[in-house]
C-alpha cells in the first residue's frame, strides 16, 4: 500500500534520513521502531508533506506522495496521529472529532461515525461537551485516535500513542489498534519507542538507528532475536 | 426546536427595538452623545475584525491601523465634493482622475472595504506564511509604510494636510448597521466548519494540518474578512470625524484595538463590543482629569494624556483579575441570561451565583 525506496532528508545540514526504503502492506500493523533521534518521526512528517525530501521515492497506492501538501496526502487517504496527541485544546470533544472529518463532506455519515468511535471509545461519549484540554492524557490520546479514524484513512499512521501514559494506559492503546486492525482491517503505521509493547502487535517490524533502517523482520521474529533483546528490549 | 425559535424571536425583538431606538437617538440625541456611540461602533467592528483575526484563528496581526487608513483615504475621496477637493488640494493639484469623483455613501463604503481587503490579500500572501511574532511584525511594518505612503502620496491623499470637510454622512444607522453585519457575518463564520478549522489553526497549526485543513486558505479567509470591515469601518470612521490625517491611524490606533479585545475576552464576540463601548465611553468620561483640578490645597494642572494613564491602570487590573478578559471566549446568550434569572429566583438568599453566560 505504501512504499518508500531510499528517502534522504536533510535538516539544514543534518542529514536526518540515510535511505530509508519501507513498505507497509495493505491489513497490516507495520512497527518503526528506535531509540531518540532516529529518524522515526522525520519519516512520518515526510510522509504527511511537512518535510520536504532531498532523494527518494513514496508512492502509496501507486502514486507518488513527493511534493504533495499536508492536506493533498489526507486527501489521498492517510491519516496521521501526532506525537504528543496534540488535541485541539479549546474545543470540545465532539468539534475534534468533526474536525478529524475535515475533508469529508457527507454530514449524516459524519454524525454516524462520530457515533461509531464513541462506542469504539466510551469514556470519550462520557466527555463529549468537555473541552479537550481538560481530558486525562490517556483520553486526550483516545482522542487523538478517533480523529485521526474520523477521516476514514486507508492507512493510520500513529506516533508514539504511548507517550507520557501509564503503562496500563499505553497497553490499552495498543490493543485497540490492534482490535481496530483485526475487526476492520484498518492498516497501521505504528511508531514506537517502547519496542517490545509495538512488537508484540505488529506484523513486520523497521529498526531505525540514526537514520538508517538498522534491522527489520517479521515482528515476531524481531522479538526473539538475541541482538534486538538486548540493544531495544533490555533484556540479557 | 422549540428553543431555538425562542432565540430567534428574542434576536429579533432585540434588533426592531435597537433600531427604534437608534432612529430616536438619531433625531433627538445631542451631537455630543451621537459621536460617543458612533465611535462606539466603529471601535467595536475593529475590535470584532481583531478577534476574528487573533482570538479566533490564532494570527497575531497589528495591521489595523494600516487597514483602516486605506478605507478612511478611500472614502475620503470618493465623498467629498469636487469643490471641497479643490480647497483641499491647494498646494499640489489632486490627481484629474480623482478630481470630479463622486458616489454616494453606500458604494464608497463598499469600495473602502474592498480596496482594504485587496492591500490585505496582497500583505497575507507573503506575510501569513510566517508564524506568530514575525506576522506581527510584517503587520506593524506594513501599517508604517501605509501611513509613510499617505503623507508621501500628495496628489492623492494630500500629503500630511490631510483631508477635511468630508461630508460627514456616517450617523447611528450606518455605523450600528455595519456593526450588526459585521457580527452576523463573523458569527456565521466563526459557527460554521471554516470556523471550526480556523480554531483548530488557533489551537495547534501541525495537528491542523495533519487532518487536512489548508492552512493558508483558512488564515487568508479570516485576514481577508476581517480587512473588508476593517476597511469600512475606516471609511465610517472618516466620514464621522470629518477630517483626517495620517496622525490618525498611528501604531497607537492598533494598540487600542489590541487592549480593547484582550479586555473584552478573545474569543468572544460579545465581549468585543461590551469593551469596545466600555472604552470609548470611559475615555469620554475620563476627560475631566486632563484639566486642572484641586484636591484639598492641591491644585494639580491639566495634563494632557492622563486619561490614558488610567487606562493602563484599568487595562492591568483587568488582564489582573479577569486573566481572560471580561466575557472570556464565551458569549452573551439568550439562554445564559434567562438562566442567570433563573438562579437568581431559585436562590432567594442572595448567594452570588455568576458566571452563568455561555
Amino acid at each position: 500500500m505504501l512504499k518508500i525506496e531510499n528517502l534522504h532528508v536533510y535538516y539544514g545540514g543534518i542529514h536526518a534520513l540515510q535511505s530509508i526504503s519501507l513498505q507497509v502492506p495493505e491489513g497490516k500493523i507495520i512497527s518503526l521502531l528506535g531509540a531518540n533521534g532516529a529518524g522515526k518521526s522525520t519519516t512520518l512528517r515526510t510522509i504527511m508533506g511537512i518535510v520536504k525530501p532531498s532523494e527518494g521515492r513514496i508512492e502509496f497506492l501507486g502514486e507518488s506522495l513527493v511534493g504533495l501538501k499536508s492536506f493533498q496526502v489526507v486527501m489521498k487517504g492517510i491519516a496521521l496521529a501526532p506525537e504528543g496527541r496534540r488535541v485541539f485544546t479549546n474545543l470540545t470533544v465532539t468539534e475534534n472529532l468533526a474536525l478529524g472529518a475535515y475533508i469529508r463532506s457527507e454530514k449524516a455519515q459524519i454524525r454516524e461515525d462520530i457515533e461509531e468511535i464513541y462506542s469504539l471509545f466510551p469514556r470519550l461519549k462520557e466527555r463529549e461537551k468537555q473541552s479537550a484540554g481538560t481530558l486525562s492524557g490517556g483520553e486526550q490520546q483516545m482522542l487523538a485516535l478517533g480523529r485521526a479514524l474520523m477521516s476514514k484513512p486507508k492507512l493510520l499512521m500513529i506516533d508514539e500513542p504511548s507517550l507520557g501514559l501509564a503503562p496500563v494506559l499505553s497497553q490499552g492503546v495498543l490493543s485497540k489498534l490492534k482490535e481496530l486492525n483485526q475487526t476492520r482491517g484498518q492498516t497501521i503505521l505504528l511508531i514506537e519507542q517502547n519496542a517490545r509493547a509495538a512488537l508484540s502487535i505488529a506484523d513486520y517490524a523497521y529498526i531505525l538507528e540514526t537514520g538508517i533502517v538498522k534491522l527489520e523482520g517479521p515482528a515476531a521474529e524481531l522479538a526473539s532475536d538475541d541482538a534486538v533483546r538486548r540493544t531495544y528490549l533490555g533484556i540479557h | 426546536m422549540k428553543k431555538i425559535s425562542r432565540n430567534h424571536i428574542l434576536t429579533f425583538a432585540f434588533l426592531l427595538v435597537f433600531i427604534v431606538l437608534l432612529i430616536l437617538a438619531q433625531s433627538f440625541l445631542n451631537p455630543y452623545y451621537k459621536r460617543i456611540l458612533n465611535l462606539c461602533a466603529i471601535y467595536s467592528i475593529f475590535a470584532v475584525t481583531f478577534n476574528l483575526v487573533f482570538g479566533y484563528t490564532g494570527q497575531f496581526s497589528l495591521g489595523h491601523a494600516g487597514f483602516a487608513a486605506i478605507g478612511a483615504y478611500i472614502s475620503a475621496l470618493l465623498t467629498l465634493s469636487p469643490e471641497q477637493k479643490a480647497v483641499n488640494f491647494f498646494l499640489q493639484p489632486i490627481l484629474p482622475v480623482l478630481e470630479n469623483l463622486q458616489l454616494p455613501f453606500f458604494p464608497t463604503l463598499i469600495i473602502s472595504g474592498l480596496g482594504a481587503a485587496l492591500v490585505g490579500a496582497l500583505i497575507a500572501w507573503p506575510a501569513l506564511r510566517l508564524r506568530g511574532d514575525y506576522l506581527a511584525i510584517a503587520t506593524l511594518g506594513f501599517s508604517e509604510i501605509i501611513r509613510v505612503l499617505l503623507v508621501n502620496m500628495q496628489r492623492v491623499t494630500n500629503g500630511a494636510l490631510g483631508l477635511k470637510g468630508i461630508p460627514g454622512h456616517t450617523n447611528l444607522l450606518w455605523s450600528w448597521g455595519w456593526l450588526i453585519v459585521c457580527l452576523f457575518v463573523t458569527k456565521r463564520l466563526v459557527d460554521s466548519s471554516y470556523g471550526r478549522a480556523m480554531k483548530a489553526v488557533r489551537d495547534d497549526e501541525v495537528a491542523a494540518e495533519a487532518l487536512g485543513v489548508n492552512l493558508f486558505k483558512h488564515k487568508m479567509m479570516a485576514f481577508l474578512v476581517s480587512c473588508f470591515f476593517v476597511g469600512v469601518a475606516g471609511g465610517l470612521l472618516a466620514n464621522l470625524i470629518s477630517t483626517i490625517d495620517p496622525k490618525v491611524f498611528q501604531f497607537f490606533l492598533a494598540y487600542q484595538i489590541v487592549g480593547i479585545t484582550v479586555m473584552g475576552g478573545m474569543g468572544s464576540l460579545t465581549g468585543s463590543v461590551i469593551a469596545a463601548c466600555l472604552y470609548t465611553i470611559f475615555l469620554e468620561a475620563l476627560r475631566p482629569i486632563e484639566s486642572q483640578f484641586t484636591i484639598g490645597s492641591l491644585t494639580i494642572p491639566g495634563i494632557p494624556g492622563m486619561r490614558m494613564v488610567l487606562f493602563s491602570i484599568i487595562l492591568l487590573l483587568v488582564i489582573l483579575f479577569y486573566r481572560k478578559g471580561l466575557m472570556g471566549n464565551s458569549e452573551f446568550t439568550w439562554d445564559g441570561l434567562i438562566n442567570f434569572f433563573n438562579k437568581r429566583k431559585k436562590k432567594p438568599t442572595g448567594y452570588s451565583s455568576g458566571g452563568t453566560q455561555s
